[in-house]
């Protein structure tokens, strides 16, 4: 029962995994990089979970055919195509802060940083 | 009229390319000023048509809901977007002098189309009923406002932009995952379709997580208590007229959208039941008293606003978490009343940090005798942060203390009096800086000589102040209009 549970959700699991991964390591790293590589994966799990939630057992692309009946539900996908592009867009700005606090500071480690701006 | 909705969005969304792409601060500063006008004066026009309780509705593409996404506004969409707008109308009134001492003049245009882009997706919030759709539009007022505090004189703006755009990300794809939760079990994304089918769904244990999730998300945007951190650097470190437009929208849009989830899309009793209202009820209690406490130990004026801030959205909490006509009242009123307040003390801090370059209290010692104008409209929002009757800040207050009465909650009455009483303490320490300390030789920084500009307040900075100033008077003498607007939001919430 329990064995079924697990094994009948087993894309959940990974998804779940995956999306601790990266919360973990933007919690976890000083680097300002290696924060936002954590981000996007913590993003990725969510778009993950989104397009696996679409999925029907046995369902087909949804292209209306008179040979078939059962279609996934195409939605999920499409938001998805979205939070792609948010998800982009907000990595592309993180780097392009990352560049400029480069700039400025002369490193991209957070607690160099922060020691740097306590002691202004 | 239903089309007049989407012009709100589609302005904005038009304009700001346009505005990226002109290599002049005037025309780009002139279109930023348009855009908010347009946009205050459509939603005041629909304001005027749905106060009475009915609403107009616009389905995007022609697309029936809940299949498409529908714009339904009613006067608490309007009310948001009447906020937002006219705390546009005055942060773009300041920036004409403000942006260009602060700012870089290639960088100007960006400048002026990402506050387009961050206006777009505020407005965006505020009227949409779909809640992927709101989804994107956070994302779209966030993205423009990490890169419009990055811009800010100091490299601290950087690292500030930097921990917000972590911290408003891990926000947003949490109100993801909750959304993603709420799709699972309803099969819908519109938010009227979702709460009229909620009985059939209501046992899945996923709708009770993906409350949490979305409240967990949203809560980290409106910076309420334990979830603020990111609020005071980012609000002090961005330029002027930046910290003037989110400290005044941002937040509140937020609690907006709390509002929304809580009243709209979930029933009453459903998170009733959670004891959600008594776990935010405290959390508000905690974030006016932190807040106002932390404020009273601030030395700089921006960073004393900023944990002030903290406080009053606390007071917004308490509001929504009290659970009846009053108290939602309260809180919609403490929206646009604070909004009002807070946006006219950032404008004084404004034009005290083009005067003399600095907003550090000591460094501000005396001015308040060389620039009395500008003194006593700061004096004035100081008196509405306090709550001294005749005030907006009054008016909030009363019906905060009347709705606890109400409800038999002694606890929040004297959090709200201790509150009050510490909203003395820190408005005391900016007067008596300003006004009463004796006079110090000012510490003026990188003040370009011969600039005569530099010696008076530009009369853009001081209309936009003193618009501010009367306003807060005059809603808190005509209670009628932000009264009316504000319970026949609370009426349709509560309706459910």
């Amino acid at each position: 029962m329990m064995i079924d549970y697990m094994l009948g959700h087993v894309n959940y699991w990974l998804i779940v995994a995956v999306m601790m991964v990266g919360l973990y390591t933007l919690m976890s790293r000083s680097n300002l990089i290696k924060k936002l590589a954590g981000l996007a994966m913590f993003q990725t799990a969510v778009i993950l979970f989104y397009v696996s939630l679409g999925k029907v057992t046995g369902g087909t692309v949804p292209i209306v055919d008179a040979k078939f009946s059962l279609y996934s539900n195409p939605l999920p996908q499409v938001l998805m195509l979205t939070a792609i592009v948010v998800g982009v867009a907000t990595t592309a700005l993180g780097f392009a802060l990352v560049i400029r606090i480069k700039e400025a500071y002369n490193t991209v480690e957070e607690n160099e940083i922060s020691a740097m701006d306590e002691k202004e | 009229m239903e089309q007049l909705t989407i012009l709100l969005i589609v302005i904005p969304l038009m304009v700001a390319p346009i505005t990226a792409l002109i290599p002049s601060e005037k025309i780009t500063w002139f279109l930023t000023l348009a855009v908010c006008l347009i946009s205050f004066a459509i939603s005041s026009f629909i304001l005027y048509q749905v106060i009475d309780g009915t609403h107009v509705i616009y389905e995007l593409g022609g697309w029936r809901p809940p299949w498409g996404i529908e714009y339904k506004i009613d006067s608490l969409n309007a009310f948001v977007a009447l906020i937002v707008s006219g705390i546009g109308i005055l942060a773009s009134l300041f920036a004409y002098r403000s942006v260009p001492s602060e700012i870089d003049n290639k960088t100007i245009p960006l400048f002026y189309a990402a506050f387009q882009l961050c206006l777009l997706g505020l407005l965006g919030i505020a009227l949409t009923g779909d809640i992927f759709n709101l989804f994107v539009f956070l994302e779209i007022s966030s993205l423009s406002s990490y890169a419009l505090i990055s811009m800010g004189k100091h490299r601290k703006a950087l690292s500030a932009a930097f921990s917000y755009l972590i911290l408003g990300t891990i926000g947003a794809t949490f109100f993801l995952i909750g959304v993603g939760f709420l799709f699972a079990a309803s099969g819908s994304l519109n938010t009227a379709d979702i709460a009229n089918r909620f009985s059939s769904f209501e046992d899945m244990q996923l709708v009770e997580t993906a409350l949490i999730f979305m409240i967990m998300g949203i809560a980290l945007k409106a910076a309420i208590f334990p979830l603020h951190s990111w609020l005071p650097n980012a609000y002090v470190h961005a330029p002027s007229t930046v910290g003037i437009f989110l400290s005044a929208t941002a937040t509140k849009v937020s609690i907006y959208v709390l509002l929304r989830i809580l009243y709209d899309l979930y029933p009453i009793a459903y998170w009733v039941e959670m004891l959600l209202p008594q776990i935010m009820l405290s959390m508000g209690c905690v974030a006016v008293i932190y807040g106002s406490y932390r404020a009273c130990q601030q030395v700089e004026m921006k960073r004393l606003l900023a944990f002030s801030s903290i406080a009053q959205i606390g007071y917004m909490v308490i509001g929504f978490s009290l659970v009846s006509q009053l108290g939602l009242t309260a809180s919609i009123i403490h929206l646009f009343n604070h909004a009002l307040i807070k946006s006219t003390l950032f404008i004084g801090a404004g034009i005290l940090l083009y005067r003399a370059n600095t907003t550090e209290l000591s460094s501000l010692r005396g001015l308040g005798k060389e620039m009395p104008w500008t003194f006593a409209a700061i004096a004035l929002a100081g008196l509405s942060l306090i709550g001294v009757p005749g005030t907006v800040g009054f008016v909030t207050k009363w019906y905060l203390l009347e709705a606890a009465v109400e409800k038999g909650m002694w606890i929040v009455v004297i959090t709200i009096v201790v509150g009050s009483v510490l909203a003395i303490g820190y408005v005391w320490k900016i007067v008596d800086n300003l006004y009463f300390k004796s006079k110090e030789k000012l510490h003026i920084h990188d003040v370009s000589s011969g600039d005569s500009t530099i010696a008076r307040s530009p009369k853009t900075m001081t209309i936009a102040l003193w618009i501010g100033a009367i306003l807060c008077i005059f809603f808190g003498l005509n209670t009628e209009l932000s009264f009316q607007a504000a319970s026949s939001a609370a009426a349709a919430l509560l309706k459910a």
